[in-house]
């Protein structure tokens, strides 16, 4: 059982609600659920869609194909009614079109009888609904969890009325319990944050990282938070900065552009040692791009952000679950190594809800590193005092009686006072790059799926493992020797796995949603491996699986593989 | 003379208008009681952002123009720090101006000490934001034709609630600026008139000497319009003295948790306590 519907409309129909509806709705009937964000750069006006896929097993990315398309207006139907599958049905209201090959049902009517124009679209939910034979009960839990009062009955009624009006198509088996959580990327990112202690967060707004900050600033006086919107992202870093070195775990984060601003402040981080995590959701560039679509484009810029030569951690993040238990990683790594960590995201895994198992919290753990009395010597401290690891114990300013915490952008010495002597300066470069050697220990190196040993290998990073892995699954059930390595941990470069993988495989196929396979690069500059085939895709839209399923069959038959 | 907060030998030149400001600092922390690790100087970039060198406190020296975000959040994340940035006026002025103009609008609890010599000092000699119109500099063959950054009227036009300039010639004035200034509750801006003896050879000693004059006791600082009127004064006369104070909420006071409650930087971290968040996802 796998099915996928869609609905559409113009920016301002309501479209984010109506599908929340029905993600929540299905999700609540113990099903697995995907849904997928697709919406411009406008407030009003426009072509936007979502799409839910949803079946009774874990779902890990979108597909193109539809049983069922809801159109709240004429764009969606021109664009999309070709996307239906056979036996698919297109729902729509008969003032956008009357043909019969359509459902078409006069919801304006609906909406006027329920006295509320706004929930035509409700009771166009319920036809869908209907379609598959969901409950309309459980969608009365979602629609009283999100409405109240008038807004509520006529929600109700609507939906109700939409119901009734149609008729049962296709066969759904309801899962027996609902012990699943459904949440995006950015969501499970921000809970990771929360989980881990973050008491500071300072950010711009920037789509698509903007609603991290916004879940975190929903809890902010619950868990005691401070979310402070600043004037620029430069502002946004410096002042994590400032909290961090004053002891409290901060974060910020931004998209491409934001981060772009922050790079100074990275640098900064770099030689200042102070702990910082940094979430990168990246969208299309250069510069303003495609500010609401996805790409995987800044891989090497967030890499190489800041200027100097400094160790960092790069994580890519790849699904909801992922991020989460990362986040709260981050946190623990940036105060071991007193790094700044980025956090690797996209539009597609920001704004796509999922199905999961609810997070296990009792496996977050809070490690500070945070030294008192005991990192004096003779009642001295040593900011940046030598040691083998090149770590030093870090104190919190205003903790320790009679010792004082200096940190300096410019070269120091141990105390933290500028130098200019060539002696301390190599002293201090290889401090900084010890810690990036100890960091290579600490990485986890990609996660393998498929046959072991396979003559086809695909390289990824980050958000496609969803489409990557049902790619493998579609093609390991054709008979394919075929198996996928999984970036998370991205910089330092993990290289055992590709290494040993990379030897056996006949081809290999590194799949990338940007332009110049960015992944490869490092896999050749770090690995000495490079990848023989790349499916890259630029189009600011997430590939799905069947996209990788048909390129990886024409490659393969192309070189007499399969 | 106190030597608590003594360390570290300084690189200004020799007669530099910096030494009246470290000096007036160490008296004024030591007359208020303070202890070295009580005390957080921010900084950024220049000759007066060395400051956090030469005198032993907790010290952020930061980026260019980037003394107040830190600032700002390290007052947030531990409200029983004193906390206080030297900086110059390319740093704030120039390359800060965001961060100042919007510092102000937050009103975290920092004392702010900017070193306006008027030109740019470690960079040798180009104009700064606050160089008269028409002086010739290192960089500005034929004369600055920007008209200055007005710095007090800024801060009173966004509102700032202390508003002071001092002059580093004048170590009792200055000593007694900086103490109202670190024991102002909220943002506090000191401009500190102090004299670049190797690049401004206008602004010298003599002419801040031959020109300030300190309000008189009478002066009613309190009077925004008048405030305005007394910023706007330059010239042959210049006043130094607190020019505007008034008492407004910080951001500590806005933030419910953090006016009641201990300072962010002590909160028990458990991720226990996150876990009933699942449940808006259920």
């Amino acid at each position: 059982m796998d099915y996928n519907v869609l609905i559409g409309g113009a920016a301002g129909q309501g479209i984010d609600t109506l599908s929340y509806i029905i993600e929540k709705t299905l999700k609540r009937c113990g099903l697995y659920v995907f849904s997928m964000k697709d919406y411009m750069s406008r407030v009003r006006g426009g072509h936007n869609f979502i799409q839910v896929r949803f079946g009774d097993k874990p779902i890990y990315s979108h597909d193109e194909k539809f049983n069922a398309i809801i159109a709240l207006d004429e764009d969606t139907v021109n664009l999309h009614a070709k996307s239906l599958k056979t036996s698919g049905k297109l729902i729509l209201d008969k003032s956008i079109s009357d043909n019969s090959a359509y459902l078409s049902f006069d919801f304006k009517a609906v909406a006027k009888e329920c006295g509320n124009p706004r929930v035509a679209g409700t009771a166009a939910v319920g036809v869908l609904l209907k379609l598959f034979g969901i409950p309309l009960d459980v969608s009365h839990t979602v629609l009283d969890d999100e409405f109240k009062g008038d807004v509520l009955n006529a929600n109700i009624k609507a939906i109700d009325t939409g119901y009734n009006m149609a008729k049962q198509i296709f066969n759904v088996t309801l899962g027996k319990k609902d012990d699943n959580i459904y949440i995006s990327g950015n969501e499970a990112i921000a809970l990771g944050a929360i989980a881990a202690g973050v008491k500071f967060y300072s950010g711009y707004p920037m789509t698509p990282s903007t609603s991290v900050m916004t879940y975190i600033a929903k809890k902010s006086h619950d868990a005691g938070i401070v979310v402070e919107q600043v004037e620029d992202e430069i502002s946004a870093i410096n002042m994590a900065l400032g909290a961090s070195y004053a002891g409290v775990r901060a974060m910020t984060g931004s998209s491409g552009g934001g981060f772009a601003l922050m790079v100074e402040g990275i640098s900064l981080a770099g030689i200042t040692e102070i702990p910082i995590v940094i979430t990168e959701v990246q969208r299309p560039g250069p510069a303003t791009g495609f500010p609401t679509r996805t790409e995987q484009g800044d891989l090497r810029f967030i890499i190489h952000s800041g200027h100097g030569e400094f160790p960092k951690m790069v994580i890519s993040l790849r699904s909801p679950e992922d991020a989460f238990y990362q986040t709260a990683r981050a946190f623990n790594i940036a105060d071991k190594y007193q790094i700044p960590v980025i956090l690797v995201s996209d539009q597609y895994l920001a704004d796509s809800g999922v199905t999961v198992k609810p997070f296990d919290f009792t496996k977050v753990t809070i490690e500070r590193h945070i030294s008192g009395n005991e990192a004096l010597e003779n009642g001295v401290y040593k900011r940046y005092k030598l040691t083998e690891s090149g770590i030093s114990p870090r104190i919190i300013p205003g903790k320790v009686e009679g010792a004082t915490v200096l940190i300096d952008s410019d070269e120091h010495d141990e105390f933290g006072h500028i130098t200019e002597s060539q002696d301390v300066r190599v002293k201090m470069v290889n401090k900084r790059m010890k810690k990036f050697k100890l960091l290579k220990e600490e990485i986890q190196e990609p996660l393998f799926i498929g046959a072991e040993n396979p003559d086809v290998l695909i390289t990824c990073w980050g958000s496609t493992y969803g489409p990557v892995k049902e790619a493998v699954d579609m093609l390991l059930k054709d008979g394919m020797s075929i198996g996928a390595l999984s970036f998370g941990d991205i910089w330092p470069f993990p290289t055992k796995l590709i290494k040993k993988y990379g030897k056996f495989a006949k081809m290999i196929i590194d799949v990338e949603q940007n332009a110049t396979a960015q992944l490869d690069s490092l896999m050749r500059e770090n690995a000495l491996i490079k990848a023989d085939e790349h499916i890259l895709k630029y189009d600011g839209r997430m590939m799905s699986s069947r996209y990788i399923y048909e390129r990886v069959r024409e490659m393969t038959k192309a070189s007499s593989l399969y | 003379m106190n030597t608590a907060f003594e360390t570290y030998e300084t690189a200004w030149c020799p007669g530099c208008g910096n030494f009246g400001i470290l000096n007036a600092l160490k008296d004024a922390l030591t007359e208020l009681g303070l202890k070295p690790h009580q005390v957080v100087i921010a900084s950024g970039i220049g000759q007066a952002a060395k400051m956090p060198h030469y005198i032993n406190v907790n010290g952020f020296n930061g980026l260019h123009g980037r003394a107040l975000p830190p600032a700002t959040a390290i007052n947030i994340a531990n409200k029983d720090l004193k906390v206080i940035i030297d900086s110059g006026d390319g740093d704030t002025y120039g390359e800060g101006g965001n961060h100042f103009i919007h510092a102000i609008r937050r009103n975290a609890n920092i004392a702010h000490f900017v070193h306006d010599n008027q030109i740019y000092g470690l960079t040798k000699g180009q104009a700064s934001p606050t160089t008269a119109k028409g002086q010739k500099t290192s960089l500005q063959f034929d004369g600055v034709i920007l008209d200055p950054v007005k710095p007090i009227k800024l801060a009173l036009t966004m509102g700032a609630g202390f508003v002071a300039r001092s002059f580093s010639g004048n170590h009792e004035h200055l000593k007694k600026m900086m103490k109202e200034a670190i024991m102002y509750d909220g943002y506090a801006l000191l401009d500190i008139f102090q004299p670049c003896v190797t690049f401004n050879k206008v602004n010298t000693f003599k002419w801040y000497n031959d020109r300030v004059y300190e309000l008189p006791d009478d002066y009613d600082y309190t009077d925004l319009d008048n405030a305005f009127k007394v910023a706007d004064e330059w010239g042959d006369r210049i006043p130094i003295g607190i020019i505007y104070k008034v008492e407004k909420p910080t951001y500590i006071d806005n933030v419910s948790f953090l006016k009641d409650g201990p300072p962010l930087v002590d909160a028990k971290l458990d991720p226990m306590m996150a876990e009933k968040y699942l449940d808006d996802f259920r």
